[in-house]
């Protein structure tokens, strides 16, 4: 039975008429459903192949001994030399890329003209958009060879020059999340501190930026969290060696790097070492999207603030 | 760390503007200005570098032969040509699993989605997914494509990896990009006796069209140089032919130039170097079209 118009609630107004309309619209609906497929496609097959691996290895081993040579005749599964390499080159990337990234921001939404930030902003995401591999390659051939100019005892793979190179690749990333955070901040609170005096240094430094904290610490846990799931420029230029070191001159592997170095070379499934990998991959995972949650919130508050 | 810069002089105060001249303070504030400044052009000069140092280092290779032979052994005779055909059957069949996908997902939450809790949720799992890093997928990849659907390690297996990758990025550039369409002339469409699926198909989709396909380019101008995914998922370094069905083995641009890399002699090092500048002059031309797309189309409607 169908309705008279007069009967037609406001809601009805736009509700399917024809059959087919109702076909659409779960059709489409079922796009959308298919991020929630993914999402729950990676949790299980990196919760059923660690399954694999836990099996044979014991957490306590893997988070207990402090050697990874997984592929060795005497086997070791601890994973904190991958943890570790991961941290250093994490951590080198965002200290090189915090101060640069958030003085950038400063620039561009306290200083710069309407046209200069129309111009420089769209150049500097051009380096986040520069492939990785490519990065890793100029980190290589150039950076390198620089550094052991300079700091003695550089290998020719080594944790810093990664690091660096992956920072520029940060940076980007950290600017542009900052900007919106301290474009953010309302003038009102400008226009106070100038009203008591203060100068615009002062006024940029101690109202808008604590101002727009969280909106900073939201794109500096988004740096960190790339820098973490980075795999190219770490598999070129930092090695693949896992050690238990936090000197940023040698050779290390890093979580990613040892997902590529492994599944490169043709491992049979079903084996401890193609099982290894997604138990690295869990690892990795868990930590990225522990940062990304966090993150999350941050920008959540900043949205909030702002509205 | 030669030489630490010498600190900026302070200048005598000048006042710049009536409110905030002429205070304690305007020196360190200039110093400051500058030090921001240079924070900015500090990454960009990089950037310069970057490009230049490759581009001098390809040179020598940056030849017609480099583009249209097979790789080799000898670095004098190695070519780029099946990777430039690999990367672009990816792109094809990427785009094509993901775009209609990826549409129908920003269609369905900007139009049909009422708010609720299923719709929060599919909200908050795309932004998620965003920030997985590409290495996760490419496990997924392996398992569910390699293994499961047992694909091999084939270009189809590639492409679908590639476009779980991309969906969220689709999905949100497509979102902002429906949402520029005004409420009003879907209220036409409906006046005029339209349905919803009518609106969208014939008012909406062609309205947001400019900027669905700009989003749509940048995603597949980033996938073009992704390089762990597919490595993981079994692109292999060394083909001797180029592929011819989605079934095929595979190599890309980005695989050809690590391989490259990852080789001791100097010569391949220079390989590596003319693949960089083949592999950025293609992204950048993509980028390009996504910008000349947006500007020619948008000047065509006026609301």
């Amino acid at each position: 039975m169908h309705p008279g118009p007069a009967e037609r609630s406001r809601a009805d107004l736009f509700a399917p008429r024809r059959p087919s309309e109702r076909i659409i619209g779960s059709v489409l609906m079922a796009c959308a459903l298919i991020s929630i497929f993914v999402t729950v496609g990676i949790v299980l097959v990196l919760a059923v192949q660690s399954m694999g691996f836990f099996r044979e290895v014991s957490l306590a081993k893997f988070l207990g001994e402090r050697e990874w040579t997984p592929l060795f005749a005497n086997a070791h599964f601890g994973v904190w030399p991958l943890v570790c390499g991961t941290l250093v080159t994490s951590a080198i990337a965002i200290l090189f890329a915090l101060p640069l990234g958030l003085l950038a921001a400063i620039y561009l939404s306290e200083f710069a003209t309407d046209r200069t930030r129309r111009v420089l902003k769209p150049l500097l995401e051009v380096l986040a958009g520069i492939p990785t591999v490519v990065y890793g390659y100029f980190a290589l051939t150039f950076v390198s060879p620089l550094l052991q100019k300079v700091v003695p005892g550089m290998g020719t793979f080594n944790a810093l020059s990664a690091g660096l190179v992956m920072g520029v690749m940060i940076i980007p990333i950290i600017a542009s999340l900052s900007e919106d955070a301290i474009y953010a901040v309302p003038p009102s609170l400008r226009e106070g501190a100038f009203a008591l005096g203060a100068g615009k240094l002062r006024t940029v430094l101690k109202v808008v930026v604590p101002a727009a904290f969280s909106g900073i610490a939201a794109s500096v846990l988004l740096g960190v969290s790339r820098a973490i799931g980075e795999t190219m420029i770490v598999a070129v230029a930092a090695g693949q060696q896992p050690q238990f070191t936090f000197d940023p001159r040698q050779a290390i592997q890093t979580m990613t790097a040892y997902i590529v170095q492994v599944s490169k070379g043709d491992t049979p499934t079903g084996t401890l070492a193609y099982h290894t990998i997604f138990a690295v991959g869990l690892s990795l995972f868990v930590m990225t999207l522990v940062i990304n949650v966090f993150a999350h919130r941050l920008k959540q508050r900043v949205l909030k603030g702002a509205g | 760390m030669s030489a630490i810069p010498a600190p900026t002089v302070p200048q005598p105060a000048q006042a710049d503007n009536a409110l905030t001249g002429k205070v304690r303070g305007a020196g360190a504030e200039r110093a400051f200005r500058a030090l921001c400044w240079i924070a900015l052009i500090l990454p960009l000069l990089l950037l310069a570098v970057l490009l230049a140092s490759t581009v001098r280092d390809g040179m020598p290779r940056l030849t017609w032969d480099f583009l249209t032979s097979y790789p080799s052994r000898k670095p004098e005779l190695a070519g780029f040509l099946p990777a430039i055909v690999g990367s672009l059957w990816l792109m094809g069949l990427t785009a094509v699993i993901a775009i209609p996908l990826g549409l129908g997902a920003a269609i369905y939450l900007e139009e049909y989605a009422r708010p609720g809790k299923l719709t929060s949720l599919i909200e908050l799992n795309i932004s998620n997914l965003a920030g997985v890093p590409s290495i996760i997928y490419a496990l997924l990849g392996l398992e569910l494509f390699v293994r499961i659907m047992s694909m091999g390690r084939s270009i189809l297996a590639g492409a679908a990896t590639l476009a779980l990758l991309l969906l969220p990025m689709v999905i949100m550039a497509s979102r902002e990009a429906l949402r520029t369409v005004p409420r009003s002339l879907r209220e036409a469409a409906y006046a005029l006796g339209g349905d919803k699926w009518a609106s969208i198909r014939q008012v909406v989709l062609p309205m947001s069209l400019p900027g669905v396909l700009t989003g749509i380019i940048l995603s597949l101008a980033r996938a073009i140089g992704e390089t762990a995914p597919l490595l993981t998922i079994g692109a292999v370094t060394y083909l001797a032919f180029v592929p011819s069905s989605p079934t095929s083995a595979f190599t890309a641009m980005p695989i050809q130039a690590f391989n490259w890399i990852s080789r001791p002699q100097k010569g391949f090092q220079v390989d590596a170097a003319a693949g960089i500048v083949v592999l950025l002059v293609l992204m950048l031309l993509m980028n390009g079209v996504a910008i000349w797309l947006r500007a020619r189309l948008q000047r065509r409607i006026n609301w």
